[in-house]
């Protein structure tokens, strides 16, 4: 071990993309995006508590177009979240560890979560939701 | 904190290009190479192999090129035919044995040839598996008893010979291990898929008395818990095992030892 100036291999530059490893980093990364949502979540309810005028300033603030892109941002989070959540207390249960299995339930994950997006987002905007 | 970019030293230059002359099938192969001797940087050099003058897998390539072109290049190989683990290296993007990768599977284009991912490289595609051997080492990986040594074998019932099926194949190659997200990231202290496969392997050994003993040693945030299900490892293995099925058991026994 004379030699300390030894590189490092390539690790995250070189692997391959492949569909279990993107699912695992969103999980990951939807999470911290929700925990900061939860923060609206908590900003919207102090504007509550404020009165009337108070609450309409904040549904101001969200209704705007970058409001809105921002819900629906975090309307995907959390049901990918959601999703993929499913998928790991399966797996914690010992089920689904053959390579087809996860796969496929890698791309259910994100399938779902667009499904269960678009449904919502249908309903608020045709069925006139509180934006 | 985990680091996602490589340190100054192993970033990686542009490096030589050996042209293959009148090649009847030229294939391009894009290989990692460093050397401890001349202080530089890490480098991809370019070599072009006439297949139809060499073996079909990337090991016969790998030795066309040292044999034929560029004896400088390193790179472990012993048995040529998946059961020693040495030539174990990326290929393609995965982890694998050079010498059960046919070059016909790799995608079209240029074959690229790493080390395995986040090692220190000795040299070229030669990683330093120092820790990862001691890590093996620190799970006792032999038969542990208590009993006093019968007159004979330790015998085991077909069922439970059967439960070692898909463990006792592995070979300690390195490539799930060192496709681990979470090995990069933690690699000083988390065990990682081999090295919890081959612990299971002696976990459900039937013969072996010492199981609670390794599950309280692995019952630990870092060494086991690590595991996130990201599943690189099973896609990964060469050996077609499944390491993240064996994590997963474990995690459950340790579940059903502590419910009354």
């Amino acid at each position: 071990m004379a030699d300390t100036q030894r590189p490092l291999s390539p690790h995250l530059q070189i692997y391959k993309r492949q569909v279990q490893m993107m699912t695992s980093i969103v999980h990951r990364a939807t999470g911290i995006a929700l925990a900061v949502g939860s923060l609206l979540v908590v900003f919207g309810l102090l504007h509550l508590a404020a009165g009337e005028d108070s609450f309409n300033q904040f549904k101001g603030i969200i209704g705007s177009p970058v409001g809105m892109v921002l819900l629906f941002g975090w309307s995907w989070a959390l049901f990918y979240h959601l999703c993929n959540g499913i998928r790991h207390l399966i797996q914690d249960a010992g089920a689904g560890y053959a390579i087809p299995q996860f796969v496929r339930s890698s791309w259910l994950s994100v399938a779902g979560s667009i499904v269960l997006t678009v449904l919502v987002w249908a309903y608020v905007l045709t069925a006139g939701g509180a934006a | 904190m985990a680091e996602f970019s490589l340190p100054k030293n192993s970033k990686i230059q542009p490096g030589k290009h050996y042209p293959a002359k009148d090649a009847k099938k030229p294939r391009t192969f894009r290989i990692y190479r460093w050397s401890p001797d001349d202080g530089k940087n890490p480098r991809i050099d370019t070599y072009e192999v006439d297949l139809a003058a060499c073996g079909p897998m990337v090991l016969d390539a790998l030795l066309k090129i040292k044999n034929e072109i560029d004896p400088t290049l390193t790179l472990r190989r012993s048995c040529r035919e998946g059961i020693c683990g040495s030539c174990a290296m990326n290929i393609d993007g995965t982890n694998t044995l050079a010498c059960t990768r046919a070059i016909s599977e790799c995608a079209s284009g240029d074959v690229k040839i790493y080390p395995l991912p986040h090692m220190q490289v000795v040299k070229d595609l030669v990683p330093d598996l120092t820790h990862f051997y001691a890590q093996f080492a620190s799970i006792k990986p032999w038969l542990r008893t208590q009993s006093p040594a019968p007159d004979r074998e330790r015998l085991q019932s077909p069922e439970e010979r059967k439960k070692l099926d898909g463990l006792y194949e592995c070979i300690l190659c390195a490539c799930c291990s060192t496709s681990c997200p979470s090995y990069w990231w933690n690699g000083d202290k988390y065990l990682g898929p081999a090295i919890l496969l081959q612990a299971y392997r002696w976990i459900v050994d039937s013969r072996d008395e010492a199981t609670g003993d390794r599950l309280d040693d692995l019952e630990d945030p870092f060494k086991l818990y690590r595991c996130h299900t990201i599943m690189n490892c099973t896609r990964t293995c060469p050996k077609g095992l499944n390491p993240a099925k064996a994590i997963a058991e474990i995690k459950k026994l340790m579940v059903e030892r502590r419910s009354p």
